[in-house]
């Protein structure tokens, strides 16, 4: 897949998730679309996971710690195969077992999550499991801002530095904002670098919604020998749709069909931005 | 289906019961000073905004650190305050349960513990937030007053009635729009169920939001003939005993009907109550051990069985095994 194609890939799934909240008339639209370009860079070019090998104890695992972002999940799990995405028009809905937070009943979902503050330890006694085993995949795990206030967390990450666990891989998504408002008002996290320096991780700083540079750090994993992984990434809450940009109301709005149809176009026109230069190009 | 029933109460407005303890804290904080606010980042879906508006320096803001808002809690009343926290009620409990236990419970804090989104009413969020376990942990512990009101009005009165009741309590309401048929006035009190209906035959002893479901169902069996008495049971703990006996003692069976797991909840304490006391056939309306799911409010409580039509049929289950 070439650079552009996967800059496509995250124009669509944003597409997607929009599209998918918007039929539940329920979701959590600002951090799936801020999410998003992690989880393509994750299942398309980083981890050996898909509908295959899902059995196979030697697979990466992906946890997602913040479970409310599931629209994210659900969409690129679906264009990876677990699932037909046709399934993701029940999301929400009654009888559907595509609950509102990821849940074990879709394929390709590793943990039920949604109460934040879980994923963390869940991710570390993966990877101790992995060590344990002489196993020699990596665990990755997505982490919200706000969520960072759950003290578990950061129990779990002394243990991942005490059992040296450098096949973990620990994403912050570091968009600034959780529901009341930015992470400055209701509970400073300010200076994060250091905090996580300090529990004795390593520690790289991207843009986490450019492609690029999250697929170029990702695959220098481990950082350091014997230090749990930390990436923060620097992102933007609802990324893709300017007026959800930065939006506090939009942690989990549901566009109305005006919203829609405005956020599908801005949408579109980044997707034809992208295909001028490929024609030039060729 | 309502509208063609005889009700013996009824409802022009609907509203949620969260904003009635949004209400209810605003007013708490006008009339004493050291009622104080903690919560979760979840202001908005908690209705403490208001109060956060008008006594922003008697509000704290925890961040999403529930363990920490139980501790901080606590604390205050150390130093004299009576701190009312909020968050989901799956947050409220099961998340904190030592710190509510130890800090809370064991050593006799005046902590309210105000908790929204209880049961499968939250909806579309599904299983993780949709608790269903929080009065049977709640219910067990040493100290700990355990009050589910049954509409907004209800909500409100509780939360007032709880500044004045010292010692630890958990206040358990939820999220969607739901009839007001208690009056605005009505005095709360603590540990004293409510006779809403008189009836002789069974009795339908509910709680929460299933109280109005009673009422429709007691419509119900009454057009086949059957006189059932409703009793609103918003005090779980400590629990009016002496209202359930006298209630048993006239009618003979009753059903339990509550938003929760039938292990742990108001059925099984009414159960030991009467097992105790005056056996007579019981049966329950409630969640039979098994986790919720996304869905509209209806649509999952008629599956889970939590509606007027199962209620009935519950008592009618009640009546034949009282004259079998
Ligand atoms: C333990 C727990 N407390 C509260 C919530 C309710 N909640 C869901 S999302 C959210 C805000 C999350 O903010 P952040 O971690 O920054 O996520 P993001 O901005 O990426 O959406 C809250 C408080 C929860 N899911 N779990
Ligand atoms: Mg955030």
């Amino acid at each position: 897949m070439t650079e552009i194609e996967l800059k496509l890939k995250s124009l669509e799934y944003r597409k997607k998730i929009l599209r998918y909240i918007k039929m539940a008339s329920a979701g959590h639209t600002g951090g799936s679309l801020s999410c998003t370009d992690i989880l393509n860079v994750l299942y398309n070019r980083i981890m050996n996971v898909n509908p295959q090998n899902f059995k196979n104890n030697e697979r990466d695992r992906y946890i997602q710690s913040k479970g409310h972002s599931v629209e994210a999940l659900y969409v690129v799990l679906a264009d990876q195969g677990f699932f037909p995405e046709a399934e993701l028009e029940t999301l929400c809905k009654y009888k559907s077992h595509f609950i509102g937070h990821p849940t074990r009943k879709v394929p390709g979902v590793e943990q039920n999550t949604g109460a934040l503050g879980h994923g963390l330890a869940l991710s570390v006694g993966t990877a101790l499991a992995a060590k344990l085993d002489n196993l020699h995949f990596k665990v990755f795990t997505l982490l919200g801002d706000g969520e960072l206030a759950e003290g578990s967390n950061w129990e779990a990450l002394l243990a991942a530095s005490h059992y040296k666990l450098d096949n973990l891989v620990v994403i912050l998504d570091y968009n600034k904002l959780q529901i009341t408002g930015p992470n400055a008002e209701v509970m400073n996290l300010e200076p994060v670098i250091p905090k996580f320096e300090s529990f004795g991780c390593s520690v790289r700083q991207v843009d986490g919604n450019d492609l690029k540079e999250l697929e170029n750090n990702l695959l220098d994993v481990p950082f350091e020998k014997g230090k749990p992984n930390v990436i923060i990434a620097q992102t933007v809450k609802g990324k893709g749709v300017s007026y959800m940009e930065n939006t506090l109301k939009w942690h989990h709005g549901v566009p109305n069909d005006q919203d829609y149809k405005l956020a599908i176009e801005e949408l579109n026109n980044q997707i034809s931005q992208l295909q001028k230069p490929q024609l030039h190009e060729k | 289906m309502e509208k063609t029933l005889d009700l013996k109460y009824t409802y022009t407005e609907k509203k949620d019961t969260r904003s009635g303890f949004g209400d209810g804290l605003l007013e708490a904080g006008r009339n004493n000073p050291n009622v104080v606010g903690l919560c979760a980042d979840l202001i908005g879906s908690l209705k403490m905004g208001a109060f956060q508006k008008e006594f922003p320096e008697r509000f704290f803001q925890v961040g999403i650190a529930e363990a920490n808002m139980i501790g901080l809690a606590a604390g205050m009343t150390i130093g004299g305050k009576i701190p009312f926290t909020g968050t989901f009620a799956n947050f409220s409990t099961g998340r904190v349960y030592d710190q509510i236990r130890q800090s809370v419970a064991y050593s006799d804090k005046n902590v309210k513990i105000c908790a929204s989104h209880a049961g499968l009413t939250l909806g579309e969020d599904g299983a993780t937030h949709q608790i269903l376990e929080d009065l049977g942990m709640m219910r067990m512990l040493p100290h700990m007053t355990v009050i589910n009101p049954c509409d907004y009005n209800q909500t409100k009165a509780a939360t007032l009635a709880l500044v004045d009741h010292v010692g630890p309590a958990y206040l358990r309401f939820g999220r969607p729009s739901w009839p007001i048929f208690t009056p605005a006035d009505q005095k709360f009190e603590i540990g004293k169920a409510w006779k809403m209906i008189d009836g002789k035959d069974v009795t339908i002893f509910a709680t929460g939001h299933l109280v109005w479901e009673a009422v429709v169902a007691e419509a119900m069996l009454r057009e086949e003939g059957i006189s059932a008495e409703v009793i609103n049971i918003h005090t779980i703990k400590p629990l009016d005993t002496e209202a359930i006996l006298d209630s048993v003692a006239k009618t003979g069976c009753a059903v339990s009907a509550e938003e929760h797991q039938l292990n742990g909840g108001l059925g099984d304490s009414i159960a030991q109550t009467l097992i105790r006391n005056h056996p007579a056939p019981l049966e329950y309306v409630g969640v039979n051990d098994s986790f919720g799911e996304s869905g509209t409010p209806t649509q999952l409580l008629e599956k889970y069985g939590l509606n007027a039509e199962n209620i009935v049929k519950k008592a009618k289950i009640a009546l034949r095994r009282k004259s079998g």
